[in-house]
């Protein structure tokens, strides 16, 4: 699959990813009577079921859904936090989702994330200063003293955080403030490419504005390319290039951020949009769904929304939809879209 | 300097001024581990100098009930000053528990963080084993041992390495406690993001585990270790008392108040009494000191 | 529906809050988390406070229960509701008001979901509590109201423990145990924060249509202007403790007159901004208990700062337009 003119390879590339985790425990937890017979049986969460996509060198990719749709466990998979369980996961072009910590560490470098939670990312015992110089010392040990201060004092003051507070420790410094610290660490080795795992959703309005700011002039300065995870529609919009929305692991839609948010095609995209609550808008505009979100243990065959689509059919419950390209750069994965049946 | 303005400022210090409890344990086991510790220097006399001793002095009653005795608080058995050997016995009984639980503290963080930061199979073993030795109990072990060892290399070579022995038993029979808490703690402080921050800057374990992880698991262990140093001083005293700790010749608090016991009904209570009321006291206040510590650092969790 | 005007009308008030001022007595000293408050709502109005975390905003909603926990305290003001005055109230009158006359609902529906008895059980003994009525009018009446809140099969769900249901699920129930005596007021704190978008739209429709049919008055507390503005027909801001601008929704989010509540609104990324643009973006952070600034609170922030600013607290006042507002500048 390729997005996007075809003529510039792709900084980073998912290609069906899968990821699973056995939350059965042990082999004791694991035996249950059934009909007079033990059996064992595993418990699987189906965090993410195949799932493709690439970003390109400088835009902004972002991951929407809501909770429990494993936008988090894929930003951890591109990350090499988690092993995929299949699948791959490319950096410019070379795969690191099988690599050893050595072959790793050149990617290190490359590729940071940023947290969603300011007070649980930074370790309570360290002073700013170690926080920070951590990642420094460690990738460039030949760095000397004066060099590793300047620097720590350079991205600090890029950040908007005073150097002069870099001896103080976390819990001394407000929510929005130790979020420009942890930007910082992930600036510290000039990476290319950054997750950033919703990375305002734990801030006050007020902050949410000078977060993101920092991060669009981040971009702007150090060309930087963003893999941003987010719930909230309206922060996705203003600055994405484009969207992937998903749901109970699966990918619905990936799309230049206007056209999707102008003219959704995916159902669970057009029931999302609209229920983004607006200043001023009416509560009851947007489109009611009916049915519970199933867990991602008990996956529903076939398209994994059609128990809460108001344009299911028979086909939807029985085959799962492939993500194909509708118009140039729009990618759905909806049977009804395809057949022309919205 | 910066260190002691940061203390002036804590809420710790405020917390602590404001408990009388605390602040009266504290005072009394500060007390208490100094008295022991320059027993040499405060001790009337020597009760390990057999020059010093005069077995014409046994059995004195202290000395507000019995006016020819010099002594303050009686003489045991063989003439010696019960004043001196009670602040002797302490040296060597708040040695003995502090020995035990840097022993425990050492083992039981170490197998605590590995087993809880690599999960699976090498925590699954390593929780069974301290399973199996929680199911030991610290008496069990080391009368096992004692019998063992005092049979193999006879009772005065026992005598000669009687601390380091019951070090040894007690740091032994109890590191599952902080195995354990530090476990539990390394399973909550795993899963912050903190702690994949530095996977992500690509840190190798080890030292995610020593840099990160470990200073934060240690507010569970410093509650801990006081509770545990008053068990180790009590565990240590009963094996004194059922003669398996300390020598009579090299007395614990332990081992004082089993040499008293016998004179009991022979009226020459003071032997067992003040080794007995030093012993409580030493214990409760630790106690009352953990309970502080354990309420302030966490008033939710540590209450069970 | 009636929007009552500032000054008292022949329409009976439901409450009455005034000049509320809380404060705790912390080590540092005893410090004010919520200064002079007033504000009023009629029956079956609906008033959103809306404001940053530390505004104060939950603190009054616990205050106008007298649920105040040590080391905090209501130092001065009345809450009148339906003619009495709650914190003046012994704690036997007030619960007949708690929980009966005035429910609340929480963000975390395990505050009010006790995890090991069925949701029946919880329904019922909460009306038993209050009302002296038999097992089976009274599991009539949670019947009754899980169906309002749209709980398919209610029947069966009464039977089930918390933990069976989904958030948004959960939701709806605390909201079915809220209806259970038929309250005259809601307070809602942060009811959709925990919940996802498509969640929070149907707990707001929800909330909005049953204070509609049962005309019930409803406080909204929470951060999100854009979630307030749907619903509610009054919205009062809150900043460092104080009200600093109160109206109309429409008045506020169409004509905001405090340079914070401005601020605010500009913060939101609208759709027509275009991507990538800068957010106006308010520089700080709110003021904590320890250190509220002299006079305007706002004002080391305020664009519009003057002289006066930091010297005198700006009283809420008319300003001409229907909205409230203590700002020296407008």
């Amino acid at each position: 699959m390729n997005v996007e003119p075809a003529n510039t390879a792709p900084l980073l590339e998912v290609r069906d990813l899968v990821k699973h985790f056995d939350i059965s425990g042990g082999l004791l937890e694991q035996l249950t009577l059934q009909g007079g017979r033990m059996v064992r049986r595993r418990t699987l969460v189906r965090a993410i079921n195949g799932v493709s996509l690439t970003i390109q060198p400088g835009e902004t990719l972002s991951v929407v859904g809501e909770s429990g749709c494993g936008k988090s466990t894929l930003a951890r998979a591109v990350m090499g936090l988690y092993q995929p369980t299949a699948g791959q996961v490319r950096y410019g072009g070379e795969r690191i989702d099988n690599l050893d910590s050595r072959a790793m560490m050149p990617f290190r470098r490359k590729m940071q994330m940023v947290f969603q939670d300011p007070y649980a990312s930074l370790n309570p015992r360290m002073t700013v200063r170690q926080i920070l110089e951590e990642p420094l010392r460690f990738h460039h040990p030949g760095h000397t003293e004066a060099e590793v201060r300047d620097k720590v004092a350079e991205v600090m003051r890029q950040v908007g955080v005073r150097p002069g507070w870099a001896d103080n420790y976390p819990h001394e410094f407000s929510g929005g403030q130790r979020q420009r610290i942890s930007i910082a660490r992930a600036l510290m080795v000039d990476p290319a490419f950054v997750v950033a795992d919703e990375p305002i959703a734990a801030l006050d309005v007020s902050i949410q504005a000078q977060i993101l700011n920092l991060l669009m002039d981040a971009q702007d300065q150090r060309g930087l390319t963003y893999l941003f995870i987010s719930h909230d529609l309206s922060v996705v919009r203003h600055i994405s290039t484009r969207v992937a929305v998903m749901y109970l692991g699966c990918l619905c839609e990936l799309a230049p951020a206007d056209p999707l948010f102008e003219a959704p095609l995916h159902p669970y995209t057009q029931a999302l949009l609209s229920a983004i609550p607006r200043l001023g808008g009416k509560a009851s505009g947007h489109i009611r769904l009916t049915g519970d979100v199933p867990t991602p243990i008990n996956l529903p065959p076939g398209c994994v929304f059609h128990g809460r689509c108001r344009q299911a059919a028979q086909r939807c419950r029985e085959e799962v939809p492939a993500l194909r390209e509708h118009a140039p750069g729009r990618f759905v994965a909806c049977h009804a879209v395809e057949e022309g049946r919205i | 300097m910066a260190l002691l303005a940061r203390l002036r400022e804590s809420y710790l210090l405020h917390s602590f001024l404001r408990d009388p409890v605390a602040v009266g344990s504290f005072i009394v086991v500060v007390l208490l581990v100094t008295a022991g510790f320059l027993a040499p220097v405060l001790a009337p006399m020597n009760p390990y100098d057999p020059a010093q001793i005069d077995v014409m002095d046994s059995e004195l009653a202290p000395a507000w009930i019995d006016q020819d005795s010099s002594f303050l608080l009686g003489t045991d058995s063989q003439g010696r000053d019960i004043l001196s050997t009670i602040l002797y016995g302490t040296r060597v009984s708040v040695l003995i528990g502090l020995g035990a639980v840097a022993l425990q503290a050492a083992l039981g963080i170490g197998i605590g963080l590995i087993s809880g930061y690599a999960g699976g199979r090498v925590d699954a073993v390593l929780m069974r084993v301290a399973d199996v030795q929680l199911s030991f109990s610290t008496y069990m072990v080391a009368i096992f041992l004692g019998a063992i060892f005092q049979a193999t290399f006879g009772v005065g070579r026992y005598e000669q390495i009687a601390v380091p022995f019951l070090i040894a038993v007690i740091g032994l029979a109890e590191w599952p406690q902080y195995a354990r808490t530090v476990r539990a703690s390394v399973l909550a402080e795993k899963k912050k993001e903190y702690v994949e921050a530095a996977r992500v800057i690509g840190l190798p374990s080890g030292r995610i585990m020593w840099r990160h992880i470990l200073p934060n698991t240690m507010t569970p262990v410093m509650v801990i270790s006081t509770v545990q140093v008053a068990n180790a001083i009590m565990s240590e005293a009963a094996l004194s008392f059922i003669g398996l700790g300390m020598p009579v010749t090299k007395p614990s608090l332990g081992s004082l108040i089993k040499s008293g016991f016998e004179y009991i009904f022979s009226g020459a209570w003071w032997i067992t009494l003040f080794p007995g009321v030093v012993l409580v006291l030493l214990i409760l206040t630790i106690n009352l000191l953990g309970d502080w510590m354990r309420d302030f650092l966490n008033p939710k969790l540590y209450k069970s | 529906m009636k929007i009552q005007p500032q000054d008292a009308t022949a329409t009976p008030r439901l409450l009455e809050v005034a000049d509320l001022t809380v404060k705790f007595a912390l080590r540092k000293g005893t410090l004010p988390a919520v200064s002079g408050v007033s504000f009023n709502l009629g029956p079956g109005e609906r008033l959103g406070l809306v404001g940053e975390s530390g505004a104060g905003k939950s603190v009054t909603g616990f205050a106008i229960l007298n649920l105040i926990a040590k080391p905090g305290f209501i130092e001065s003001g009345q809450v009148l509701f339906e003619g009495r005055n709650l914190t003046a109230l012994p704690e036997d009158k007030l619960r007949e008001v708690r929980g009966d006359r005035i429910s609340m609902i929480f963000q975390d529906p395990m505050m009010t979901l006790n995890p090991v008895l069925t949701v029946g059980t919880q329904m019922i003994e909460t009306l038993k509590a209050h009302r002296d009525i038999s097992d089976k009018q009274a599991e009539a009446i949670a019947l009754e109201k899980l169906r309002k809140v749209y709980i398919p099969s209610p029947e069966k769900r009464l039977a089930q423990y918390p933990h069976e249901f989904s958030g948004g699920m959960r939701q709806r129930i605390v909201i079915a145990i809220a209806l259970l005596t038929n309250p005259a007021l809601i307070i809602a704190d942060e009811p959709t924060t925990a919940l996802d978008v498509t969640i929070q739209a149907e707990i707001m429709d929800l909330l909005l249509e049953l204070c509609r049919t049962e005309n019930m008055g409803l406080i909204l507390i929470t951060h999100d202007l854009a979630v307030v503005s749907q619903v509610t027909q009054k919205i009062a801001v809150m900043y460092a403790g104080r009200i600093i601008e109160m109206g109309l929704t429409q008045e506020i989010i169409s004509n905001p007159l405090h340079p914070y509540t401005q601020g605010l609104i500009r913060a939101l990324p609208q759709s027509g901004s275009g991507r990538g643009a800068r957010l106006e973006q308010i520089p700080g952070i709110m003021p904590s208990l320890y250190n509220i600034p002299k006079g305007c609170a706002f004002n080391p922030r305020c664009p519009k700062k003057c002289a006066i600013c930091s010297d005198e607290t700006p009283a809420l006042l008319s300003r001409g337009s229907g909205s409230l507002v203590a700002c020296h500048c407008v």
